[in-house]
């Protein structure tokens, strides 16, 4: 008789998403983790599934006023409002060391209009060290445009189909949870071509000191994210993966490997960690770790089982 | 570099009013912290808090870092339950921390409340003697006086309701100096407090041509430049940004800080 523990069980964290070999399905996200070196001290980059990068838009953005961040009861609001250094410089400063490791490198993009979308597409595609594209089209921060792509599926079908037809890279499309009901968007996604869905973006949430009753955060409204809205994304990710076939990036809330392994049942084929970051900078590791943990002990011999098992 | 490291609380002590000194046992942080540096420190899990919060050091020795801080909300009074022996996660050492004294310039301190933390232990690691004036409320506000006199250094006092010290701004006390003191001399300027103490210490180092080091202090999000939540207007070349107060300060020279945000640089009534 040979004991159990005399052969440990071994499990495989690898998958192949929208055309992206990943060592495993846990990815940092856009606008949680900076451009790569700012937390490259503290994470070893190259044990992450992928990088996706805070977004970019063609021209460099200054973003909003402050105070842009406010701490709530389980989460987080934030109106950063999507500052960045425009394509030109996030090639120049942080894409040479982004292609020192080995890890697919996600770029998040946005723009004002259709055609902005589709020249920093245009642009990032003939930058060696990209891997794929995640356009946004919900960031709640942006009065010019960003999530009224994301709540209207005809604009969203138009500005996915443009970006489609000037880049090979893979596309995954980040999608807006402010919606009635986001199946529409992601077929509209996988109609248009889109290689990944990615759910979801922060929910439009206000806060208010009351006193000098004025809102707390400079542009009055901000994006709630952290642990209040993991069960609100698990219900959005399992009813987009009845919706569509194509693979589905999950994230909202996800603190350890509970939340991400929630997430893959429910639906998604990978995950990302976003708001846990900031309390502590391993937590993307940690669910890495957690989630090896949670296959071994159920006897899974590959990550790509647990995708898409709900029991109903 | 940033470092990871458990800490282990030393000694968690009341300093009178709502201040607090909080010394944690942290041999690499400890070693590699330099002044107007700060730690980003998680505040027990049982709290439910979502983000870290920053603090500047006060005392760094012998591996062991020393936080001043005040009750202000919610993280800083489940901060109180830390006992000795418990462990917290600190982040550190993060920011640019002053530069290096000017050759030749006396060195002006200038606090207002408890920034006198980071103030105290640049002054610990200057290569000379300068003089501190500090600006509190009410004289339950002013900590750390007795650290400094050790030093050998000469402190002023101002406090707003004339307990201790020049009553008033601690400007007022500072504008006296540099009138009877001041002239035909090279200082520079180093300022940890509110607002609209650090703009006005500013304008006294632009005034007189002298070089003025602000601490700023914004809400934060991450610590490391990674959110981009903290950010202070300055000018780099000739144009406006953004900097990273966490990242690219937390320490800005006095000619670059942009005073034109609401609310920044504005005494509160």
């Amino acid at each position: 008789m040979t004991s159990p523990t005399a052969l440990p069980f071994k499990t495989d964290l690898s998958l192949e998403l929208a055309g992206l070999r990943l060592r495993n399905p846990v990815m940092v996200a856009s606008g949680t983790f900076g451009y790569g070196p700012e937390y490259a001290d503290v994470v070893d980059l190259n044990r992450l599934g992928a990088i996706v990068v805070k977004g970019i838009s063609l021209e460099p953005w200054t973003g909003n006023r402050t105070p842009r961040l406010h701490e709530v009861t389980g989460g987080l609001l934030n109106a950063i409002g999507l500052q960045n250094p425009g394509a030109e410089g996030f090639i120049a400063t942080y894409l040479p060391f982004l292609r020192k490791y080995d890890v697919p490198v996600v770029v998040n993009i946005w723009g004002r209009a259709v055609e902005d979308y589709v020249r920093v597409a245009e642009r990032l595609s003939s930058e060696p060290g990209i891997h794929a594209l995640e356009v946004n089209i919900s960031c709640p921060n942006i009065k010019e445009g960003g999530i009224s792509f994301g709540t209207r599926v005809d604009l969203a079908s138009q500005v996915i189909g443009a970006v489609r037809k000037v880049t090979r890279l893979p596309l995954i499309i980040k999608l807006s949870p402010n919606v009635s009901d986001i199946r529409p968007f992601a077929r509209a996604a996988a109609d248009e071509g889109a290689d990944a869905i990615s759910l979801i973006n922060s929910f439009p949430a206000m806060a208010i000191d009351i006193e000098t009753r004025r809102p707390v955060l400079a542009n009055v409204t901000g994006g709630l994210s952290g642990a209040a809205i993991h069960p609100i994304a698990v219900k959005l990710v399992y009813e987009a993966a009845q919706a569509v076939s194509i693979p589905i990036i999950a994230m909202g809330g996800i603190r350890s490997a509970q939340e991400a392994v929630e997430f893959l049942i429910a639906g998604a084929s990978a995950v990302a960690v976003g708001t846990a970051t900031f309390a502590d900078p391993q937590a993307c590791l940690r669910v890495i770790e957690g989630l090896e943990a949670y296959l071994v002990r159920h006897r899974i011999a590959s990550v790509r089982e647990l995708i898409r098992t709900v029991r109903l | 570099m940033i470092q990871l490291e458990t800490a282990v609380i030393r000694r968690h002590l009341p300093m009178g009013a709502d201040y607090r000194l909080l010394e944690m046992e942290t041999p690499r942080i400890s070693d590699a912290v330099r002044p107007g540096q700060f730690i980003h420190l998680l505040v027990p899990q049982s709290a439910g808090l979502t983000l870290r919060r920053p603090f500047s050091v006060f005392r760094s020795e012998s591996g062991r870092l020393s936080v001043l801080y005040k009750l202000v909300g919610v993280g800083t009074a489940a901060m109180q339950a830390l006992r000795e022996g418990d462990s917290v996660s600190l982040m550190g050492p993060l920011g640019n921390g002053f530069p290096a004294a000017a050759a030749g310039a006396f060195p002006v301190l200038v606090a207002g409340g408890y920034g006198v933390a980071p103030l105290y232990f640049l002054a610990q690691r200057l290569a000379s003697k300068g003089r501190l004036f500090v600006g509190a409320a009410t004289s339950a506000d002013l900590l750390c006086l007795d650290d400094f006199r050790e030093l050998g250094w000469p402190v002023t006092i101002a406090t707003q309701d004339g307990s201790v010290g020049v009553a008033g701004l601690v400007t007022a006390a500072l504008d006296a100096w540099l009138a009877a003191e001041g002239k035909g001399r090279s200082l520079e300027f180093f300022a940890c407090g509110p607002n609209g103490m650090l703009k006005a210490v500013g304008g006294r180092a632009i005034d007189r041509g002298d070089k003025g080091w602000l601490s700023l202090d914004r809400h934060m999000g991450c610590g490391a430049g990674a959110c981009l939540a903290c950010v202070q207007k300055v000018r780099k070349s000739g144009a406006e940004t953004w900097a990273r107060v966490c990242k690219d300060g937390p320490i800005f020279e006095a000619r670059d800080v942009v005073w034109d945000e609401p609310g920044l640089g504005e005494n509160k009534p």
